[in-house]
């Protein structure tokens, strides 16, 4: 029989870890109790239509509408996945399937460590660089939803690629190997069998690399041009709903800084939807 | 072992930092003022207390971004010692102390090689409110117009729409940056830019073109000539404190004056 | 006409290859342009000095220290949660409707945007909690935001440690907490250790968050409720502003240069543990 005394020391220490686990929740309940103490009362105040529909923002003003960038948060979304996705999925396929590993391991890190740059970094020399190509060689000022899809797509790659890999690495040998014995080419094997066994993984990653744009600030206010309106084509301006916080914050107060939080409401809605969706995914995969 | 460790720097760290640099509070010895506002005042407040420090090592500046309004708000809260404004002050917010420390014209920029010189007011309206799109329509080449105009909440805005267009509004489709600094490299950079930024801020980057035939310089805002001129105002709740009051005086005494003016602002006694 | 298969198989091969050869070109073309333009600016002085006139001249030297102090602090505050966690997870239960749902709010906690993170901070540590702008808000918010990383890995690591290893502790009398702490987390350190330093470079080039908790002032911050700059709000202050470009280039050198020593001696961990057990 043991001690006493370390019995009681054990059960002290299990509650105190439990407590920290539940720390996560604790937090977690914080952010949102938070964030939609804040944002909630204007959707009663001025109306839920008026805010997500609402066309016009001029919160000093009395107008809440931030309709124009919800849109454009998921346009730059889905240009960030235009051009990140495939280019992504290739040097998944490419790590996977292709590369030997030498190559893999100086590679794989080395894609990876494009996550560890700051996204203030990016918009730098997006805006020194992307900004004025656009500019020049197709029109506009420059800052503009092509300039946006570009900095995200290449900042949403590391998502892509990791995650693809994974799912492209837990398609089991035997269905390679498979293929193979039959007399298939090696991209014949990858194309018809390796990649549609990996499809859930693969889409998983792409909603999460939609989710990192989504939820992308400091690049998208340097790039982006930060306009009210809803973008006409790729080389206008617009504003998504993460620059509208960013951009605002720091000065605003009353229904101003209520507004700011609503459209925090709208934008974690937004990304809790698509986690839900990829976790839905990535589910559907294990169960396979 | 490593967890009592831990613990011990964790205590180190906190008791050697809690409550320090608070509003009116000492620290080494030395007093701190707390300063919050306006980006279009802040660059020349940190100037100013550059040298204040120098000349009165006693005290601490500590000055701090935020937009006009949150200046506003912090000295209400009295959070801040002296609020910075570069626009005036809303009825409901007089209840403020101001003191002009100088004046400010909003210059209207364009590139260096963008060959308008002058506008009207009511075409720089236009502009920003939209219906002036392309700048062949005020003489030049067949390419739409980069308005820049800063965020909800600037100071720099505020006056600017009372100034320019109190009864439009700036459009939609105008692209928006969040600091005088970031307009400035946007005109400095694109060519078809068009954007409105502090006076003192102008340098060879940009050219501020002349609005209703008056070049915006300092001697044209001291004879009255070019109207788009703001106050920069410090805010204090109530009359100011000593040590408030010492940065104030400093500020309006001769070789505050004289340094602001060395800015390109205007001095304060002009407003008259 | 049908193309010859063995065609598609060697042009997809060359195409593939291309496309990663392409990416990790962007990656080294982004370092090179920072560190050619930034080495000209940048030296030990550079990161030891004061800045001047707005940060025109001068150095970076408040923006490293409050660097130095916000990414401590997080850190100090993270690992205990967040190994205890991982701890409880692993060691103290078994899967049940309680982990899951643990489970779920770490998950959701990792999903939630930086702007996010900053809105909260704000609302909750600066005006709420009456915090001001400070090292103290901007660390915990830090804290809330790294916390999944460490669990995560640090979950990871200790469920890699063999079960003999704690079957044999167990049989020798020790308590699961001794167990714990003398042979479980020693050998599943360098993997713990791994997610830490992921978690410090995250928190090294964070913007976002940090400056609407700790503010931007640019003096050096002496107590834990004084505002400070970090590298990376010095850097977006510089670019922005257009204060100076050669001075951004420089931050950004020093900024990028940290993260990826950082991330690189972390991959090095990483690679040590997976070495270690297979």
């Amino acid at each position: 029989m043991r001690p006493v005394k370390a019995v009681i020391k054990e059960r002290i220490i299990k509650q105190i870890l439990t407590a920290f686990a539940f720390s996560s929740l604790l937090f977690l309940f914080l952010i949102f109790a938070f964030i939609l103490i804040e944002g909630l009362p204007l959707f009663y105040k001025v109306g839920v239509q008026n805010i997500i529909f609402g066309m016009k923002w001029a919160p000093t003003r009395g107008f809440f509408g931030i309709f124009p960038m919800i849109v454009s948060s998921f346009l730059v979304t889905f240009g960030a996945l235009v051009i990140g996705g495939p280019l992504g999925l290739g040097c998944a396929v490419y790590l996977a399937e292709y590369a030997g590993r030498r190559q893999r391991t100086v590679l794989k890190p080395a894609l990876e460590l494009l996550a560890g740059i700051p996204s203030v970094v990016y918009g730098f020399l997006g805006v020194l660089y992307i900004v004025p190509f656009i500019r020049i060689f197709f029109g506009g000022s420059g800052f503009s939803l092509l300039a946006t899809s570009i900095v995200l797509g290449i900042m949403i790659l590391p998502t892509v690629i990791s995650i693809s890999y994974d799912a492209l690495m837990s398609v089991p040998r035997s269905y390679r190997e498979g293929a193979l014995a039959m007399g298939s080419t090696k991209w014949q094997a990858t194309w018809r069998v390796v990649i549609p066994a990996a499809k859930s993984g693969i889409l998983a990653s792409c909603i999460l690399g939609m989710g990192r744009a989504v939820g992308e600030t400091m690049a998208v206010i340097m790039v982006a041009g930060n306009a009210l309106k809803i973008p006409g084509g790729l080389l206008d301006p617009l504003r998504t709903l993460t620059s509208n916080i960013a951009l605002e914050l720091a000065y605003a107060n009353g229904d101003h800084r209520m507004g700011l939080f609503s459209t925090g409401v709208v934008l974690l809605s937004i990304i809790m939807v698509l986690n839900y969706f990829a976790n839905v995914v990535i589910k559907r995969n294990m169960s396979k | 072992m490593a967890y009592r460790l831990l613990a011990a720097l964790l205590c180190i760290i906190l008791l050697t930092g809690c409550g320090k640099g608070r509003t009116g509070e000492e620290f080494e010895g030395r007093r701190i003022i707390n300063i919050a506002g306006s980006t279009s005042v802040m660059p020349f407040t940190e100037k100013l207390a550059e040298h204040f420090m120098l000349e009165k090592p006693t005290y601490i500046v500590n000055v701090q971004a935020g937009g006009s309004t949150a200046g506003i708000q912090a000295c209400m809260n009295k959070t801040v010692d002296i609020g910075m404004s570069s626009r005036e002050l809303k009825p409901d917010e007089k209840t403020l102390s101001e003191i002009t420390i100088c004046l400010d014209g909003i210059a209207i920029a364009v590139h260096p090689d963008n060959p308008v010189k002058a506008l009207s007011l009511a075409q720089v309206r236009d502009i920003f409110s939209g219906k002036i799109t392309n700048w062949k329509q005020l003489g030049w080449l067949d390419r739409r117009i980069d308005a820049v105009t800063r965020e909800e909440g600037s100071g720099t805005r505020g006056a600017f729409e009372e100034l320019v267009m109190p009864k439009d509004m700036i459009d939609d489709a105008i692209m928006v940056q969040d600091s005088n600094g970031s307009v400035k490299e946007v005109v400095a950079t694109d060519p078809y830019a068009i954007g409105y930024l502090s006076l003192g801020m102008v340098d060879e980057r940009v050219a501020a073109i002349a609005i209703e035939g008056v070049k915006p310089n300092v001697e044209a805002i001291k004879k009255k000539q070019y109207k788009i001129v703001r106050p920069f105002l410090y805010l204090t709740m109530g009359q100011p404190d000593k040590h408030a009051r010492a940065f104030i005086d400093y500020v309006l005494s001769k070789t505050g004056q004289l340094i602001l003016q060395k800015e390109g602002l205007i001095p304060a006694h002009e407003a008259r | 006409m049908r193309i010859n298969p063995r065609l598609t198989d060697s042009f997809v091969r060359y195409f593939l290859n291309a496309q990663a050869m392409f990416t990790v070109g962007i990656l080294i073309i982004i370092i090179f342009i920072i560190f050619i333009k930034g080495i000209g600016s940048c030296s030990l002085s550079f990161m030891l000095t004061y800045p001047e006139d707005m940060g025109r001249h001068g150095g970076i030297f408040p923006a490293v220290i409050g660097t130095l102090f916000l990414v401590v602090l997080s850190i100090l505050f993270a690992t205990p949660l967040g190994l205890g966690t991982a701890i409880y997870l692993t060691e103290y239960t078994k899967e049940s409707r309680l982990t899951t749902i643990i489970r779920f709010g770490v998950e959701s906690l990792a999903g939630i945007p930086s702007i996010i993170y900053g809105l909260f901070g704000f609302i909750f540590f600066v005006i709420k909690l009456r915090m001001g702008w400070s090292l103290l808000a901007g660390s915990l918010t830090l804290t809330i935001m790294i916390l999944p990383t460490i669990i995560r890995t640090s979950e990871e690591a200790i469920k890699a440690v063999p079960r003999n290893l704690r079957m044999v502790s167990y049989s020798l009398g020790a308590t699961k907490w001794e167990t714990t702490v003398k042979v479980v987390l020693p050998s599943a350190a360098p993997g713990i250790l791994t997610g830490i330093m992921l978690s410090i470079g995250r928190a090294v080039g964070e913007t976002a968050a940090v400056i609407f908790t700790m503010g931007s002032s640019l003096r050096l911050p002496t107590s834990l409720m004084e505002s400070g700059r970090t590298m990376a709000v010095h850097f977006y202050i510089l670019a922005r502003e257009g204060i100076s470009m050669e001075k951004a280039y420089a931050t950004a050198l020093v900024l990028v240069a940290s993260i990826l020593a950082i991330n690189i001696f972390a991959y090095y961990m990483m690679n040590k543990v997976t070495s270690k057990y297979s």
